[in-house]
């Protein structure tokens, strides 16, 4: 029986007791991502070998009856921004196609200590601009649900491979939603951890003061249990805390909100979103209330302006960090057309011209802007002191309340192709995710349903204040236990079959 | 600031983003950056004199580190994804001018 529909703490848990072999595991990862990842196109490159050769070495270690990691030998999916050392890692963009990082991000590192089987890199918005992954430069990732919708994004090929049992686990970034929103969107479970929490160390940088890696799982506990490894103080990650991970893994397995104060955020939900959202959001706060927690509604007013402060904060930065493609040192390399001999900034213009896809260029070009002399006060400037506001209206909200709640996304899936024209429109995916991003603080989706006129999955968000990541676990493991008695098996198995390609050996 | 922002406007940025836009390109951009510019404008009207900047959501103070010489990639390393590489070096185009 394959094993590719069991959660990573069950793979675990059969690894560990000799049932199961993590070399038949990966296999049965590989032989799925080969029968239907044509369609879903989740991965930008596979490893296959490297994984396998991960497994054996695991099983070999595991069967000398040495003490492993609790997820030794659980394969799992990369996103494309992380450095891989010898698996070639583009960020969705053509300026770094065939670019072979030759170190690992710290991330990396830990994965692969724990010796879990990298099966291979996942696909996303170019540097992991935008909400659907069509801004990838080597096509979109199609949502399992629904192959003529978006996946999300930027994370859609993570959140994709899971939600299309091609990876038990992943790893995904969050800059402004990029977890979250194509966990919503596929009905798989995503968390953002505090800024700071994961180091950012081997990341291709977006935006630095927002970017946080975390983990993109089918259950909650699997994310706590990859939360947990990956966490923690690494030196060289300036801005990574210096603290014990908090025990996301405990929580996540307490589950009990009894007595607990849950906010809701008054600008977070209503107009703009859409009904089905709304009322499967709804009934989960009548499932929260029934657990015992107190519901409270709270007012967060400086939230209408975040997803502006976030396009101004998020542009200046990358139009900063994107500086580094200049073709001298890695990447992509092209002359201008019709010029002999041109200089080092001819060069670095036309290749830029050539390595960039258009929401890149729309975002450097606005960042540039926005840092600009005149304009510094009036854009950059503004938008630094509205992150106060944002952070403060955050902080008055947390001396109410435990936890924050919300929507994920104001939409469920829409069609591929439909938001590509309206880049503000594209923007409004992530009005609810980006508040989070803005403060620092922690963030999780979980799925709570489909939605009746479209019968695609919808997400709740939970917010907890910065290093409080366990709380998130535990409320969204109480939901997410409370939601599977109503249900009788998880939402994920509502999802239509995909067609399947036999694999070839 | 609400003047919006003009073709040329985006032909110069561009230029100092080092990134070759073709006309059409500019033609394009021109009216999309317009209206995401309109969007985010509204930023300065609540942001008041009073309120301190946030650059970072956790603030820290400097980050030192011991002194001390840590393993980094060999120059192999370093150089295994450049465009081009002479004399154990990265190889680039000229940076003067023509004039120079």
């Amino acid at each position: 029986m394959s094993t590719i529909r069991l959660s990573a703490a069950e793979i675990a848990e059969k690894l560990a007791a000799g049932e199961v072999s993590s070399a038949e595991v990966t296999q049965d990862h590989l032989d799925r991502i080969a029968a239907v990842d044509g369609d879903v196109n989740a991965f930008l490159a596979l490893d296959g070998e490297g994984a396998l050769e991960t497994a054996r070495d695991v099983d070999a270690r595991r069967a000398a009856g040495e003490t492993l990691h609790p997820l030794a030998g659980v394969p799992i999916a990369v996103k494309d921004v992380v450095a891989t050392e010898g698996i070639v890692t583009t960020a969705g963009s053509r300026i770094l196609e065939g670019w072979v990082p030759p170190y690992d991000a710290f991330l990396t590192r830990r994965l692969r200590a724990a010796g879990l089987p990298i099966l291979g890199k996942t696909n996303m918005d170019e540097f992991a601009m935008g909400s659907s992954t069509e801004h990838s430069a080597y096509g979109p990732t199609h949502n399992p649900w629904d192959l003529d919708r978006i996946p999300g994004g930027s994370g859609g090929g993570s959140a994709a491979a899971v939600g299309a049992y091609e990876a038990p686990l992943a790893i995904g970034t969050d800059t402004g939603g990029s977890i979250r929103q194509p966990a919503a969107v596929t009905g798989t479970v995503g968390v953002k951890p505090t800024y700071g929490g994961v180091s950012r160390y081997g990341l291709i940088a977006l935006a630095s003061s927002l970017d946080q890696a975390g983990p993109v799982t089918r259950s909650v506990l699997d994310a706590a249990l990859l939360h947990e490894l990956i966490g923690g103080h690494d030196p060289l990650d300036s801005t990574s805390i210096d603290a014990p991970v908090p025990p996301v893994v405990e929580a996540a397995r307490r589950a009990d909100v009894s007595g607990l104060r849950i906010g809701i955020v008054r600008e977070l939900g209503g107009e703009g979103y859409q009904a089905g959202v709304r009322a499967r959001f709804d009934e989960a706060v009548t499932l929260l209330t029934k657990a015992g927690a107190e519901i409270v509604e709270v007012s967060c007013p400086s939230f209408e302006y975040a997803l502006s402060t976030y396009y101004l904060i998020l542009p200046a930065e990358a139009s900063s960090n994107l500086a580094k493609f200049d073709a001298m040192r890695y990447g992509l390399r092209v002359g201008p057309h019709g010029v002999a001999d041109p200089s080092a900034e001819q060069v670095m213009a036309a290749t830029r011209e050539a390595g960039f896809g258009d929401e890149v260029k729309r975002r450097i070009i606005i960042g540039t802007y926005a840092l600009s002399s005149g304009y510094y006060d009036a854009y950059y400037g503004s938008a630094q002191k509205v992150r106060t506001l944002i952070a403060q209206d955050f902080a008055r909200a947390f001396e109410q309340v435990d936890v924050l709640i919300s929507p994920t996304s104001p939409t469920t899936a829409f069609r591929l192709g439909s938001k590509l024209d309206d880049p503000m429109s594209m923007y409004l995916q992530d009005v609810a995710t980006i508040p989070a991003n803005l403060a620092g603080i922690p963030g999780l989706s979980l799925p709570v349903g489909v939605a009746e006129e479209d019968g695609l999955p919808v997400g709740l968000q939970v917010l907890a204040p910065a290093m409080a990541d366990d709380r998130l676990y535990n409320v969204g493991a109480a939901l997410e236990r409370l939601l599977l008695e109503q249900w009788g098996a998880p939402l994920l198995s509502k999802a239509p079959e995909l067609a399947t390609k036999e694999a070839t050996k | 600031m609400s003047d919006g922002i003009s073709r040329a406007d985006v032909a110069h940025l561009a230029n100092l983003a080092r990134i070759d836009l073709s006309d059409a390109e500019l033609d394009r951009l021109t009216p999309e950056l317009t209206v995401i510019l309109e969007s985010v404008a509204q930023v300065a009207a609540i942001a008041s004199a009073d309120v301190p900047p946030t650059s970072h959501a956790v603030p820290l103070s400097n980050v030192f580190r011991e002194d001390v010489v840590t393993p980094g990639l060999t120059p192999e390393q370093a150089l295994a994804g450049a465009p081009a590489v002479e004399q154990q070096r990265f190889a680039v185009p000229r940076i003067l001018g023509e004039d120079a």
